[in-house]
Parts: C-alpha cells; sequence; structure tokens
C-alpha cells in the first residue's frame, strides 16, 4: 500500500524544503552582517513561510484520506510511537514557521515572501520578545531534529533490518509491491 | 464694564500685531523627531535619530527671512536592529569616528501658500554636501507649532554604503526622511 499522490509530492517536498532551510538557518546566524547575510535571511524566511503554506495544505489532506496501514507485525507500542512522532512532527511544521515568523515581528523586519508579498506582522516591535522567540525557535528545531532522525531511522530499520516493505509507502514507484 | 471698553480696545490693538509677528525660535526637543524608513531585500526598515539640536527662526509673516538648522547626532540612530546600529558606525556606513554629525542648513524658503513651503539647504553628511530642496508643512498650534518635512535622500549620493553595501539591491538607495519639529515662539 502506498500513501496518495498528493501526499507523497507534498511529504518529499517539504522535506527537501526542511532540509534545505534547517542548516541555512544554522549557518546564516553566527555570520557578521553583510548583504549576504541578508540575502540568506530572506531566503530562509521565504522558504520557512513556503513550507508553513505546505504543510496547511498536508494536514487538510491528511485529515481528509486515510493513509495506509502499516504492515501486520509491527509491534503495538511502536504503531502507537509512531502515531505520536507523526503528531508531533506536524505540530512542529507548523509551529516552527510561526515562531519565526513572530520572531521576525518581534524583532521589527516584517517578511515579504519572495520579495513580493508582505505578510502581516503578527507582533509589535518587541526586543526582548525578539530574542526570546529565538531562543523558542531554535529548541523547537532542535526537537525536529531528533524526531526526524527518529523517523528515518525507524523507516529504515523496518525496511532493511526486519526487511519490510517499508519505503514503497513514501516511494516514487507506482508498480511497487507490498 | 462700559467706561472699559477704550481700554480693551487699546489693549487688543497693541497685542494684536505682536500675536501676528510670533516668530518660531524655541524648539521643544522632547516632541520634535527625525525618522527615516528604507528598504532591505523589499522589507521595510523603521529608523531613527534619538539626539539632535535644533535651531530655526520662522515668521509666518516673512517666511523668505525664516531659517534652520539641523546637528545630528549620528551615535544616537536607531537603525532597525542592535546589529544594524553597531554596522552603521562603521567605515563603510558613517565612518562616525571621522564623522560624527550630520548637519543641515537651510538656505531659502520660499512659501507655497496654505501654509506649506520650499525649503532649499545644504546637507552634509560623511564629509559630502549636497543642495536638498524640503517640502515643509506648518501647522500652527496652541502650545507649540508643529513643522513637519519629508524628503529621499540617495544614500549613495553620500557615500552611505560603501564598498559590499554599495549593492542597493540588498539595501535600496532611496531613504525616506521625515522631521517633525515642534517649536514655540519666544
Amino acid at each position: 500500500m502506498r500513501y496518495s499522490t498528493p501526499a507523497i509530492v507534498l511529504h518529499w517536498l517539504v522535506a527537501l524544503l526542511i532540509f534545505a532551510t534547517f542548516p541555512l538557518g544554522l549557518y546564516m546566524v553566527d555570520l557578521p552582517l553583510s548583504p549576504d547575510k541578508l540575502k540568506l535571511y530572506s531566503y530562509h524566511k521565504w522558504i520557512g513561510v513556503s513550507v508553513f503554506l505546505l504543510v496547511t495544505i498536508r494536514l487538510g489532506w491528511r485529515l481528509t484520506h486515510t493513509p495506509p496501514a502499516l504492515p501486520d507485525g509491527i509491534a503495538a507500542w511502536q504503531r502507537r510511537a509512531s502515531a505520536v512522532t507523526h503528531g508531533l512532527l506536524y505540530g512542529l511544521m507548523v509551529a516552527i514557521p510561526l515562531s519565526g515568523w513572530l520572531m521576525s515581528s518581534a524583532k521589527g523586519f516584517q517578511i515579504v515572501w519572495f520579495g513580493v508579498l508582505p505578510l502581516p506582522d503578527l507582533l509589535e516591535k518587541n526586543r526582548e520578545l525578539g530574542e526570546l522567540l529565538a531562543g523558542v525557535h531554535k529548541a523547537l528545531n532542535f526537537t525536529l531534529l531528533g524526531l526526524v532522525i527518529l523517523h528515518v531511522g525507524a523507516a529504515l530499520k523496518h525496511h532493511f533490518i526486519e526487511r519490510q516493505p517499508f519505503l514503497q509507502r513514501m516511494g516514487w514507484n507506482r508498480k511497487a509491491r507490498t | 464694564m462700559k467706561q472699559h471698553l477704550p481700554l480693551l480696545a487699546l489693549l487688543a490693538l497693541l497685542t494684536a500685531p505682536m500675536a501676528h509677528a510670533v516668530e518660531y525660535r524655541t524648539v521643544l526637543p522632547k516632541q520634535s523627531t527625525i525618522h527615516f524608513e528604507f528598504r532591505q531585500m523589499g522589507v521595510p526598515v523603521k529608523g531613527g535619530f534619538k539626539r539632535f539640536s535644533t535651531e530655526m527662526a520662522f515668521d509666518p509673516a516673512r517666511p523668505e527671512a525664516a531659517r534652520a538648522s539641523i546637528e545630528i547626532d549620528l551615535a544616537s540612530i536607531d537603525a532597525g536592529s542592535p546589529e544594524a546600529d553597531d554596522e552603521s558606525a562603521g567605515k563603510l556606513w558613517f565612518n562616525r569616528s571621522a564623522y560624527p554629525k550630520a548637519t543641515f542648513v537651510s538656505s531659502r524658503i520660499r512659501a507655497l501658500g496654505s501654509n506649506r513651503y520650499e525649503m532649499r539647504g545644504t546637507l552634509t553628511l560623511k564629509g559630502r554636501s549636497r543642495e536638498i530642496v524640503v517640502p515643509v508643512t506648518y501647522t500652527p498650534g496652541g502650545s507649540a507649532a508643529i513643522f513637519e518635512g519629508g524628503f529621499v535622500l540617495k544614500r549613495l549620493d553620500f557615500g552611505i554604503g560603501e564598498g559590499m553595501w554599495a549593492d542597493i539591491a540588498t539595501v535600496a538607495n532611496d531613504v525616506q526622511v521625515k522631521f517633525r519639529i515642534a517649536a514655540t515662539g519666544n
């Protein structure tokens, strides 16, 4: 059994964007101020807003479509852990861009998506709050990193070690057998 | 009451010309502001200067004799973020250790009607002087008159943001400057 094509496309698109913008965020924060730094900050924010938008669509799709059942032979605790992990991943994929948006507002920098579409500021400029939200954004991101490692690790373990047909669930090959 | 009327009339006669001849000379710093706004990666960034001194003399009856000068302490900048405040002091921006102040001195003021004026003068920043033309609106008030105006400063004309910062795709060349000066007559 395979996820529906829109679910698969959204999964990999969001994964790709997160894998781009997470290290970008880590790299850019410690740079000395320069035009390149300003550009990278903008790219990071544009990607973050894109993730936020795509995840909103993903959530809508996920809530209206039942994912394929897990293969047989997976322990009950693992099914529960999987449900919890997926719930947290979705929560973080919403909360992280939102915390970034709030931080940007509090720091007094409006987000103009792709330099074209201005987003409303969610907060008044407030330096202390901006610093606090920077800490929140970072903590949420490292939580996400941990969960992504768990998520990828579990999928690989089921597929390669337990030899369950797992990666096909999110794979491109329509003819993949279960 | 009746016998006081001539006296009142005399008082009115004496004070009326004085009321018209009020000359605004005393600037109220706490009610006066200088702000600016520029775009950085398409994002509007607001800033301002907290410390500046203004000298002016303005008589609405004789606007051509009016004059104004402003000296801005560049160390009082709010450039939008603490990081930008620090950066602005450097050689590529204001080079503040060599040029700590920005100054404007008016040269000619012309009435445009309905309390609007055109003020010409010289703006000096980072050792470079340029003539600018600034529209100013005068609003008479009970406690203080308000003078508001603004102009677009082309930052590269003054070498504000040199080297890597000369890239105007990242930080726009246009900086919208706005001031509001409150003054009383003495």
